[in-house]
């Protein structure tokens, strides 16, 4: 009985043994997967290790100089000390600063009134800060500065000021952060679905055969391409609709963009996931490796995209990674048409980025794929 | 329809591809007329599908000429698209979409006309015997069902050129027979057919066929001709105890090959013994002692035979 038993149990092991071997032999055959087990752990390691700072440093502030005194210069150069923030622009009127936000262009503004130095006297707040809230981080990190304490080294008495500078915080007052997430949200849902779609659907029919039977027709590489891209824009649209729909109505998140501006802007990011995708394709021989590459791409659109961390915050070489992905160029676009009610003439070089991409990237594709076996 | 000046549907010379190392197809010459039907046969790898995706434009040749429809081939290959009709090994079509859609799609993709596409289709089903069916999903016919539905979408758009790999190899023989009678039909029609199979029966029924080894024809000609032509004799030979009989013959050096079909033992000895029954009486008694001896007419099985293996070794190319 218990020799029986033994026996049984150490065939069941050989069984077991065998379909690990298989498994294992098979593995190291697909080349593609194998490199997959090494690279994905590897490049993400480095990437997000080194990448991923939720300190935010050197933010792009720009500075509303009203008093134009040598005390005003001394408060700039204490507050680029702090590291916290960088002064890139300059600019005339609050006016100015405040479209300047609204365009992305800077995150915030420091307007220095003309009456400064009376102001330095009196111990009231010296000066305001225009803030971009839409991004929480970004505002909690300057609104970390108010309290910032600043002498001009003249004054009769201690200081005793209790906040150095107001602030108006634009946007998104509350501070919520579903504020953000939501619009950016868009970004990485189409990220995941366009790219896997499209780039599932050319891998599957090379799988079950239908492509060598389509490149024997007058069909062309390129209106494959496009036949395959279309029905996806439709699915795309849809799950906006649906994010930012829902966002609306059970996040109050708020859309003060012009529809038709987001729409467009949605459209050329879906035009450019899609083409993605295919590209993709192209490359995949299996559905599994179609699906690799997806997740291989999709990572660093949802950690390098500004999405979870600000894109200030990252170091160049992960801002270039970034700047590669479409997903951060949408991201700042459906930001700021959503929150800011930015238009796209305001975000032309983020437009043509993704137009440029989807344009280059179809052409890519369309050579890549052969209509031959060769 | 077809071009009056080129005597030839597809003519190719020198016809040669290789995968790194490997030769799939070595120097074939094809000379196939129009009109008729034509087979490779061969082994599974011999280079049929290799042929085929070169003659069709699929694969670009390493070296050697190739000309389809009097066009030069890879460099016309687009335009031959619109003539030619290509079944692939597998089934290519859309599983998930239904016997009717499936026929839609391939008519537009040929750009058929839309306001003849809908009598074209319903005389395609008729004709393929697909008309209880047309609302099934693909993926849920039978095999000699697929097979026709593959055979209708190829035709929809009437080419001139039919090439067809390995057609029937998952369909049951009444199915294959019903399939040569629309490759028949289709012939009659003036349609040029390129097959492969690797079954006996199929091969005979081609107007001319070619036996492929190893990427290199080894005998082209009518199956008529090859059988006529067979460079041995063939013999069976019944009794008892045929493996080990088998056996002692196969180490003979006259004899090519042997194989046993049920109770006697077919046997092909070269063409230099003149009379085989006698040769095995006088020169090897003992093998075939109270044994029957009956020389046959000579199969395809048997061309095939003789001309692929290790008998065909040092042969080459025959003509």
């Amino acid at each position: 009985m218990k020799g029986m038993a033994i026996s049984a149990f150490s065939q069941s092991l050989q069984r077991i043994g065998a379909i690990v071997f298989k498994e294992l032999r098979q593995l190291t055959r697909d080349r593609p997967t194998f490199g997959m087990i090494v690279m994905v752990p590897l490049i993400q390691l480095l990437l997000f290790g080194f990448a991923i700072n939720t300190n935010v440093r050197d933010l792009p502030v720009g500075v509303v100089d009203l008093s134009h005194t040598q005390t005003a210069r001394a408060l700039l150069s204490d507050l680029t000390a702090t590291q916290v923030v960088s002064f890139t622009e300059t600019y005339q009127t609050p006016k100015q600063a405040e479209d300047a936000i609204r365009r992305g262009h800077v995150h915030a503004a420091l307007v220095i009134p003309e009456d400064f130095g009376q102001r330095l006297q009196d111990q009231r707040p010296i000066a305001q800060w225009l803030i971009d809230g839409s991004d929480t981080m970004v505002g909690n990190a300057l609104l970390a500065l108010q309290q910032m304490p600043f002498a001009s080294g003249f004054e009769a008495q201690p200081i005793a000021r209790k906040n150095t500078f107001e602030i108006a915080l634009f946007f998104n007052p509350e501070r919520r952060s579903a504020v953000n997430i939501v619009p950016g949200l868009v970004a990485i849902v189409l990220t995941m679905t366009m790219v896997m779609f499209t780039s599932a659907a050319l891998v599957r029919e090379r799988e079950r055969g239908n492509l060598e039977l389509l490149i024997t027709t007058p069909v062309r590489s390129s209106e494959i391409m496009i036949g395959k891209i279309v029905p996806y824009i439709f699915v795309g649209l849809i799950q906006v609709t649906i994010i930012l729909g829902l966002g609306h109505v059970i996040f109050d998140v708020p859309i003060n963009g012009r529809l038709d501006q987001l729409v467009l802007g949605v459209f050329a990011f879906i035009s450019a996931s899609l083409t993605l995708g295919l590209l993709v394709s192209t490359i995949a021989k299996t559905q599994l490796q179609a699906m690799q590459l997806t997740v291989f791409l999709l990572i660093p659109s949802i950690l390098l995209s500004g999405f979870m961390f600000p894109y200030e915050g990252m170091p160049d070489a992960a801002q270039w990674i970034a700047e590669a992905l479409p997903a951060t160029h949408f991201i700042r676009m459906v930001r700021a048409i959503v929150l800011r009610g930015a238009t796209l003439e305001d975000l032309q070089p983020d437009l043509w980025w993704l137009i440029g991409f989807t344009v280059f990237g179809v052409i890519a594709a369309a050579s890549r794929f052969k209509k031959r076996l060769d | 329809m077809t071009d009056p000046v080129t005597e030839w549907a597809i003519e190719s010379i020198g016809m040669t591809r290789r995968f790194g190392d490997f030769v799939a197809v070595d120097k074939l010459d094809l000379h196939i007329p129009h009109k008729t039907i034509y087979g490779f046969l061969g082994p599974n790898g011999c280079g049929k599908s290799t042929s085929m995706r070169l003659i069709t434009g699929l694969l670009t040749p390493s070296a050697g000429s190739i000309r389809v429809l009097g066009m030069e081939i890879p460099a016309q290959a687009e335009l031959l698209r619109r003539r030619l009709g290509y079944m692939t090994q597998k089934f290519s079509l859309y599983d998930d979409l239904t016997v009717q859609e499936n026929l839609r799609f391939m008519a537009q993709i040929y750009n058929l006309e839309s306001r003849s596409v809908k009598q074209l289709i319903d005389s395609q089903l008729s004709r393929y015997q697909l008309n209880e069916r047309n609302t099934r999903l693909a993926g849920a016919l039978s095999g000699g069902q697929r097979q026709r539905l593959a055979l209708a979408a190829a035709t929809l758009h009437k080419p001139e050129l039919l090439i067809l790999d390995e057609p029937t190899s998952a369909v049951d023989p009444e199915n294959r027979r019903d399939f040569w009678e629309k490759l028949f039909d289709l012939c009659d029609d003036g349609t040029t057919i390129l097959v492969s199979t690797h079954y006996m029966d199929e091969a005979e029924r081609c107007h001319g066929l070619a036996i492929m080894e190893g990427g290199v024809k080894r005998a082209d000609g009518s199956p008529a001709q090859l059988m006529r032509e067979l460079g041995a004799k063939v013999v069976e030979i019944d009794g008892e105890n045929l493996r080990l009989l088998k056996q002692q013959l196969s180490e003979l050096p006259e004899v090519v090959s042997t194989a046993q079909q049920g109770t006697h033992l077919r046997v092909l000895i070269t063409e230099a013994i003149k009379d085989p029954e006698n040769w095995l009486r006088t020169i090897h008694p003992a093998l075939v002692a109270n044994r029957q001896i009956h020389s046959v007419r000579p199969s395809l099985e048997d061309v095939f035979v003789h001309c692929t293996g290790s008998n065909a070794a040092g042969e080459g190319a025959r003509q």
